[in-house]
């Protein structure tokens, strides 16, 4: 077996310095009638060849992204990585090392996560950043669970627009937790009112940007009144391109921002891994869930970088740690910041400014059945029959048209309401394809 | 300062070269991506457009592919050498895998698309899922968690919907029983869920002593035990059956960290031992990569008595035909945005069809002999304090009793072992042994690699006891010991540009 090195020869000589008769008699603390005798019932070893083709045979049973117009996204974002990116993050010493532990052999990591914080704080205009969460989802519910600890409140007003698998993952937690969340229905053209909703009782309020249906909208006074009522605005960020072309959450009074990173540097995947972002201000970081790096100096003053204010982490606090997390998406953060390093201030404004034009220019097409006022890539349009069988149908002729809203808000009588998402992956061609079919 | 003839003009040495941060390194007018100009037209973001720089540096490819090379030079991996992190499972990761994950029709694929288009992905999902309910003798399989410490919050919140469906009965079943040497998430996942945390000391044999266990079990207001096992003593709970049923007995679910899952994987089945819900980390028993912190993947093997309660989405149907289950009225809820960790899935099944049956008992065999090897060529110079309660499993603890009057700490072992070119051990940790130091060689090393660690090993032993200045190892990493009061007392987080 390729990856198996101990040779019979090395086997008997090793047993012997053990003084075991066999490999199985390691195994005697077992129960006797729970150790297996033979294999179990599964195939039996395959070499690399035979491997690649019965996989390859299942990849090819998919329908790749880049064979037709595509324009999914509610969450997970078709951007193009540069070949760098993905080389990159192949290298060994990168792809094969352990979490940060021993720093003085792995400042490589600790210098990236370094940096890696550096733009999510500049990107979300924020503070201070953790060194990455699950995915957006799961950051998002470590921000209400971060909001509770801080206001010492329990219960979370929720928009209507946030993406509902976010929604249900905070949802799950809080049914655990013994939290509150007040979730609205679903406002597809925006505008919901949630200022009102905020009272002396509440943690916080959580909102995304762009929302489900691809509003864009200020949230500066609805952070005041969050403030105002001692609660903190959460804001959620799902497709964290729009960043080089939008306000950032910071400039509009954000306490937290949590994100999902994939968007750069890291493929669709079929929804995982992604990158959970989390970024705060500087006076709640104690509460922060996660990872983070910090800089320091060695023992010859040179600077360098460790793993900082670990006792909010279960290694050390065990029961009474911020989270549970431990580890969480040190690969997929790589790949954002080689991907954002690459883009840099121009090529990120002008990546964002070629989604945005592609979405208009979609939109313009479209007219007024685009229900969303202002977006950035992505816009809820009106069909006149049911989206999800528009997307079947559409399939059929080789365009993924979109994510049917019925498929995350069933039953909520919006089935005629189509998601689509224009990144700089789709030319005027698929643009054109796209208005043409939907006509 | 005139050098000697050692030091460099630079202050580089060799392939040793100092890296200045990507913010240092800002070009204003340099490009690494070339994305044209948008066309011109009416901007529609609702007078939200951003103002003023965000403050991102610019840089050409041939800048920002040197940068990440040359951190990667200051990284010590597995494809670099023995990287023998206790309950970790740093095991060779094989390049099969990454090749397998990055299809097209794996990788450029959208959680959200018509389920019609992705019938391989999902076969892909169901088949995993296969193997790890062969390997496992566990009959549910939630794939959704996304590293080991979310797979143990979806099983005790899987215990927790089991309980509450028991109604009132059950209402004050709170009391979690954690032994001392479980790993931090474990109290720390309970603690998430509202549970009480119980610990239970290790016996003499560095196991749970099962009188004790039955007793605490007995005191009521069980909900779950969370038992590693093997444990992080490197031993097997040769009780656990005993275990098993008292906990059973009390009303309360088996929880079983499967961290350490590599040990018997092939030889043993914990749904034959009585385990309710087990995680299992795909980035340690098989092999997809730990990246330098993840992402990892923790999918969750259930019992019959708590796959009910697995969390959406699931998948259901017929081959050709399958779909994902989003509402489920047992369901617990849902842990995360889409369907899992898909690419770690791909490498992880690459890694068992390459293995299969055969070869994973031989991964488990090897990973036991390997360990056992260590433990027995280092007993005489390592105190270990379980080296008689039993062979060892797939790793062998030391402590530092054998250190004691040399002025030199398990901490500077492993400091010193960074010098000879070695990752060090998992060290204070399980935190029951003094001065833990905890070995996992994994089935992946060479015989040669093996007797290399004893050899340096017994030498640093040797040196300790010899006054060497190993406290202030390493000399020869590109960074001396790092100040960790300082990063911690005064935060400095991000870059900050000056003035």
């Amino acid at each position: 077996m390729r990856y198996l090195p101990i040779t019979g020869a090395d086997r008997s000589e090793m047993l012997r310095a053990i003084g075991a008769p066999s490999v199985d008699a390691l195994f005697s603390d077992v129960p006797e009638d729970a150790l297996l005798a033979e294999p179990v019932d599964l195939p039996r070893h395959a070499g690399e060849f035979e491997v690649e083709r019965r996989l390859s045979r299942l990849a090819a049973r998919n329908r790749a992204a880049g064979a037709g117009p595509f324009f999914c996204g509610a969450g997970s974002y078709r951007h193009h990585i540069p070949a760098a990116v993905d080389y990159l993050i192949q290298r060994g010493e990168f792809l094969t090392s352990y979490t940060p532990y021993q720093p003085e052999i792995a400042q490589g990591t600790l210098q990236y996560l370094f940096e890696f914080q550096t733009q999510v704080c500049l990107l979300t205009g924020m503070e201070v950043a953790n060194a990455s969460m699950y995915d957006g989802a799961t950051a998002a519910a470590e921000a209400v669970m971060m909001a509770n600890r801080v206001t010492r409140r329990s219960k979370a007003v929720v928009s209507g627009n946030l993406h509902p698998h976010y929604r249900d993952t905070a949802a799950t937690l809080a049914r655990f937790q013994g939290f509150t969340l007040e979730a609205g229905p679903p406002v597809p053209a925006g505008g919901e009112d949630l200022a009102s909703r905020i009272d002396g009782e509440t943690s916080c309020v959580v909102v995304q940007y762009p929302d489900l249906f691809g509003n864009v909208r200020d949230f500066s006074e609805l952070a005041e009144a969050a403030h105002a009522k001692g609660a903190l605005l959460v804001v959620v960020v799902t497709e964290i391109v729009a960043l080089g072309a939008l306000r950032p959450p910071g400039d509009m009074g954000a306490d937290i921002v949590a994100a999902e990173g994939q968007s750069l540097g890291n493929a669709m995947g079929f929804g995982g891994p992604h990158l959970g972002l989390f970024a705060a201000r500087t006076r709640h970081m104690r509460q922060m869930p996660g990872r983070l790096c910090g800089e320091t100096v060695d023992a010859d003053g040179r600077r360098g970088y460790v793993l900082t204010l670990a006792t909010r982490e279960q290694h050390i606090r065990r029961e009474r740690a911020t989270s549970n997390i431990c580890t969480n998406s040190g690969l997929c953060s790589l790949a954002f910041t080689i991907h954002l390093s690459l883009l840099g201030e121009t090529g990120l404004k002008r990546l964002a400014a070629l989604n945005h034009a592609g979405a208009v220019s979609l939109a313009d097409r479209l007219g007024r059945r685009v229900v969303t006022p202002a977006f950035f890539n992505e816009f809820a349009v009106r069909l006149e029959g049911d989206a999800a069988e528009a997307v079947e149908r559409l399939a059929g002729d080789g365009i993924l048209a979109g994510v049917p809203v019925s498929r995350l808000h069933p039953g909520a009588g919006l089935d005629d309401l189509l998601l689509v998402a224009v990144t700089e992956t789709a030319d005027a061609d698929d643009i054109e394809a796209l208005a043409e079919a939907l006509q | 300062m005139t050098g000697n003839s050692h030091d460099t003009v630079s202050g580089d040495l060799g392939l040793s070269i100092e890296e200045p941060l990507i913010f240092e390194q800002d070009s204003p007018g340099a490009l690494g991506v070339d994305w044209p100009e948008a066309e011109a037209h009416a901007d529609r973001l609702g007078g939200l457009a951003r103002s003023g720089p965000i403050g991102l540096p610019s840089l050409a490819e041939p800048t920002v592919v040197r940068h990440y090379t040359r951190l990667s030079q200051k990284n010590y991996g597995i494809d670099t050498g023995l990287f023998p992190l206790g309950s970790c499972t740093m095991k060779h990761n094989p390049r099969l895998n990454e090749r397998m994950a990055r299809l097209p029709g794996f990788a450029d694929i959208h959680p959200l698309q018509p389920e019609s288009t992705v019938q391989g992905a999902l076969a892909l999902c169901r088949e995993v899922q296969r193997w790890l309910t062969v390997l496992t003798g566990m009959p549910g399989v939630a794939l959704t968690p996304g590293a080991g410490a979310h797979g143990e919050l979806c099983g005790m919140m899987a215990i927790r919907a089991a309980l509450d469906a028991g109604g009132a009965a059950n209402a004050d079943r709170r009391r979690v029983l954690v032994p001392d040497s479980a790993h931090g998430t474990n109290p720390a996942t309970a603690a998430a869920l509202g549970f009480e945390v119980v610990s239970i000391p290790e016996d003499a044999r560095g196991r749970v002593d099962p009188e004790r266990f039955e007793a605490l079990a007995g005191e009521g207001g069980v909900a779950a035990v969370m038992l590693t096992n093997p444990n992080t003593c490197g031993v097997f709970e040769n009780d656990i059956r005993r275990i098993a049923d008292a906990v059973h007995a009390a009303g309360g679910y088996f929880y079983c960290d499967g961290a350490n899952f590599n040990a018997i994987v092939g030889r043993v089945r914990p749904g034959d031992l009585g385990v309710d819900a087990m995680h299992i980390n795909l980035h340690k028993t098989f092999s997809t990569p730990h990246g330098g912190g993840g992402p990892g993947s923790g999918p969750v093997v259930f019992s019959e008595a708590l796959a009910p309660y697995a969390p959406v989405p699931r998948i259901v149907g017929e081959d050709g035909a399958l779909r994902l289950e989003e509402a489920n009225e047992r369901a617990f809820g849902r842990m995360k945005a889409f369907h899992g960790q898909m690419g770690m899935f791909v490498r992880a099944l690459a890694y068992m069809m390459s293995h299969g049956a055969d070869g994973l008992r031989q991964v488990s065999g090897d990973a036991v002999l390997n360990a056992n090897y260590l433990l027995r060529r280092l007993e005489d110079v390592y105190s270990a304090p379980f080296a008689h309660s039993g062979p060892a499993m797939h790793e062998a603890l030391f402590d530092d009793r054998a250190l004691r009057d040399t002025g030199v700490s398990t901490l500077d072992i492993a400091k010193a072992m960074i010098d000879e070119g070695l990752h060090p051990m998992t060290v204070y940790f399980p935190l029951v042994v003094h001065g833990a130091m905890l070995v996992e060689p994994t089935e992946t090393e060479t015989r040669a690699s093996l007797d290399r660690f004893i050899a340096i090993m017994r030498g640093l032993a040797e040196r300790a006891k010899d006054g060497a200045p190993l406290t202030e190892a390493p000399f020869h990493a590109p960074r001396r010991r790092l100040d960790e009061t300082q990063a911690a007392r005064k935060p400095v987080l991000r870059w900050q540009a000056e003035g």
